[in-house]
């Protein structure tokens, strides 16, 4: 699927494995020889018990992480053997992250924290990103909460800021670490059917692990991982 | 993000600071602690310096230049049948005779010349009998030429009556002598010399040079009346040489010296033990200062690591929504010379407010300030760089930690 359509192709792992503490009498595999392929507009839950191995796989195709062998392609690009800076320049500009505890930085408002990835890359703030952060804002529909200190605003609404935040540099991914297993059941409906809805929009490829399999099934794919394999 | 000329590193670091208010108002409280004690350290120890400088200047010039002393030659050659030097010869040390500097016209020319000197002025001096009726006492005469002298010695600041202006019969003697011997402006003194000279003249003024042995022993003529009174014709016995920097006295005197073969005594090298004074004063300063800055480092370092393990969780989104390793680092970097420099600033205030304090406070018993304290830009310059450098310097420990910071752990936390 993934050769005949590779223009479409925005992560790739072949054969990737990951271990912790390589090379000692620790060593722990987690990740045993990965293949995954995700294309773009795909909207895609990883499901499995704790200790699976499902967020080591979000880490290392996000970049945070690099596997112990085997290749990882972000964006058309090959990964494996770059630098750090190259990472964090490849992250920056194509991935975006919504973790489980939203993390959002709490010195900032909301409309500041969507600014910060742009005000990263680019240096100096400036009129178009701070446009681009309300316009975000009001997707996620927090315009009336745009000047709040993060810390002030309910799990909800971080979540919603996070997830506009995640989406500020038009990323082609965005991975999610249960996004909604923090939130109460009307909150995490609402958060999933905004993700769904960015999906949909603007074809953003999604991938986030949930352990509520009632979202795995309205997802449009559900990749289990295992034992540190993934069973799709 | 208002601030839309500053750029992300500052905003972030700005924020971070603002954010934890508590942390960052102690630890400028305690930077500007440590500034302050510097600064009005520094500042008295300085202040101390250049008033006891001022007064020892004002009544001596920074280099005299002298005949150079008379030395007896040992024999050699035939007497003692080798061209070596006789061993185990007694010496005797010649008689000093007050000769006048040879050549001192062109002497003072050629010193006058030299790069850095300002003032040379010529005197005659020797002993002197003053004579009033049955009272006698021996002074020491300084035959000067006014115009180059006050240059040099300002009597005219010191004078309590009378005037500074001399003229060839006029005499100016000390406020104690004036007691000892019961006189004032205007009596006429008898004076003698050893040689049998002998001339009468008329005192212009009674000086007070803050010292009671010279108030008792010194007095000042013209020069052509010192040199007739000293029975040295046209000579002079040292002369006097002030230069722009008062601490290149030694190196010049040292030059004035190679260049024209006359002894040249600085201010420096005649003060020995004062500089050494000085200099130990100088490495006690030191020395507190250094571990002032010390303490100040790591009270900066100490509250920077806090904040990076406080903050770890929000290091590790900044780097996973694409800030680099570098920008951590300048974040961090940022807070350490901010914490520096607004300490600094706060501590500047408080060092200025206790040196004006102390001006106010510090007094002489007539009421006038123990010694002038000059509120130096500069000082508070450098405090306020070397504040802020040391702020860098201490963060970047913290900050290198925060840039290292691996980011799934960190999010992890």
């Amino acid at each position: 699927m993934a050769d005949t359509q590779s223009s479409d192709v925005v992560v790739q792992l072949r054969g990737v494995r990951k271990a912790f503490n390589a090379g000692t009498a620790f060593e722990t595999e987690v990740l045993h020889g990965i293949d995954l392929t995700l294309h773009r507009g795909d909207f895609c839950a990883v499901m499995g018990p704790s200790g699976s191995g499902k967020s080591t796989l979000l880490n290392l195709v996000g970049l945070l992480d690099r596997p112990s062998s085997g290749t990882l392609q972000v964006c058309g690009e090959e990964t494996t053997a770059m630098d750090d800076t190259a990472l964090t320049r490849l992250r920056g500009h194509h991935i975006g992250f919504v973790f489980q505890y939203h993390h959002l930085l709490t010195a900032f408002t909301a409309l500041e924290n969507v600014m910060l990835p742009m005000l990263g890359a680019a240096g100096f703030p400036n009129a178009a990103m701070r446009e681009r952060a309300l316009g975000l804002i009001d997707a996620v529909g927090l315009s009336d909460w745009k000047d709040n200190l993060a810390g002030n605003m309910s799990g909800g609404q971080q979540q919603r800021v996070a997830i506009a935040r995640a989406l500020a540099m038009n990323p082609q991914i965005v991975l999610a670490d249960e996004p909604t297993g923090n939130l109460d059941t009307r909150s995490a409906d609402s958060v999933f059917e905004l993700l769904r809805q960015f999906n949909r929009e603007q074809g953003t490829t999604f991938l986030f692990v949930t352990h509520n399999p009632e979202l795995g099934l309205r997802c449009d794919k559900t990749i289990q991982v295992i034992d540190g394999r993934v069973i799709e | 993000m208002q601030t839309s000329w500053l750029p992300f590193e500052w905003i972030v670091a700005l924020r971070f600071l603002r954010e934890g208010r508590l942390q960052t108002l102690f630890i400028i409280a305690g930077v500007a602690i440590g500034v302050g004690v510097i600064v009005f350290m520094s500042a008295l120890l300085s202040g101390l310096q250049s008033n006891f400088i001022r007064r020892v200047l004002s009544t001596q010039s920074h280099i005299q230049l002298l005949q150079p002393a008379q030395v007896t030659r040992t024999l050699r050659g035939p007497a003692s049948g080798t061209a070596e030097p006789i061993e185990g010869a007694i010496v005797q040390p010649p008689l000093q005779q007050a000769k006048s500097i040879d050549q001192w016209q062109a002497v003072a020319g050629q010193v006058r010349a030299m790069p850095g000197v300002k003032v040379v002025s010529p005197v005659s001096s020797g002993p002197l009998m003053v004579l009033r009726g049955n009272a006698t006492r021996a002074v020491s005469v300084s035959g000067i030429e006014p115009d180059s002298y006050y240059r040099i010695v300002d009597l005219r600041d010191k004078m309590v009556r009378g005037t500074a202006r001399l003229t060839g019969s006029d005499i100016l003697i000390g406020t104690e002598l004036a007691g000892d011997i019961g006189v004032d402006v205007g009596d006429k003194l008898h004076i003698t010399s050893a040689n049998g000279a002998s001339g009468v003249l008329s005192i212009a003024g009674v000086f007070d040079l803050g010292n009671k042995g010279a108030n008792k022993h010194e007095t000042f003529t013209t020069l052509r009346t010192a040199q007739s009174l000293l029975d040295m014709a046209g000579g002079i016995t040292s002369m006097e040489v002030t230069v722009q920097d008062i601490y290149a006295a030694e190196t010049i005197a040292q030059r004035i010296h190679a260049a024209t073969g006359v002894q040249a005594d600085s201010w420096i090298k005649n003060s020995a033990q004062f500089f050494a004074a000085v200099s130990a004063q100088t490495t006690a300063n030191t020395a507190i200062r250094f571990f002032v800055g010390l303490s100040v480092a790591f009270g900066i370092a100490s509250v920077l690591v806090v904040v990076v393990v406080q903050k770890s969780r929000e290091i590790g989104i900044l780097r996973a929504m694409g800030i680099s390793q570098g920008q951590v680092l300048r974040v961090f970097l940022l807070q350490g010379g901010l914490l520096g420099l607004g300490g600094a600033l706060v501590g500047c205030g408080i060092g200025a407010l206790a040196l004006v304090l102390w001006q106010k406070f510090a007094l002489n018993a007539d009421g006038t300030p123990l010694f002038p304290l000059e509120l130096d830009a500069t000082l508070f310059a450098v405090a306020m760089a070397l504040a802020s450098v040391t702020g860098l310097a201490a963060a970047f420990a913290p900050a290198l930690r925060a840039a290292r910071l691996d980011p799934v752990v960190a999010i992890r936390g």
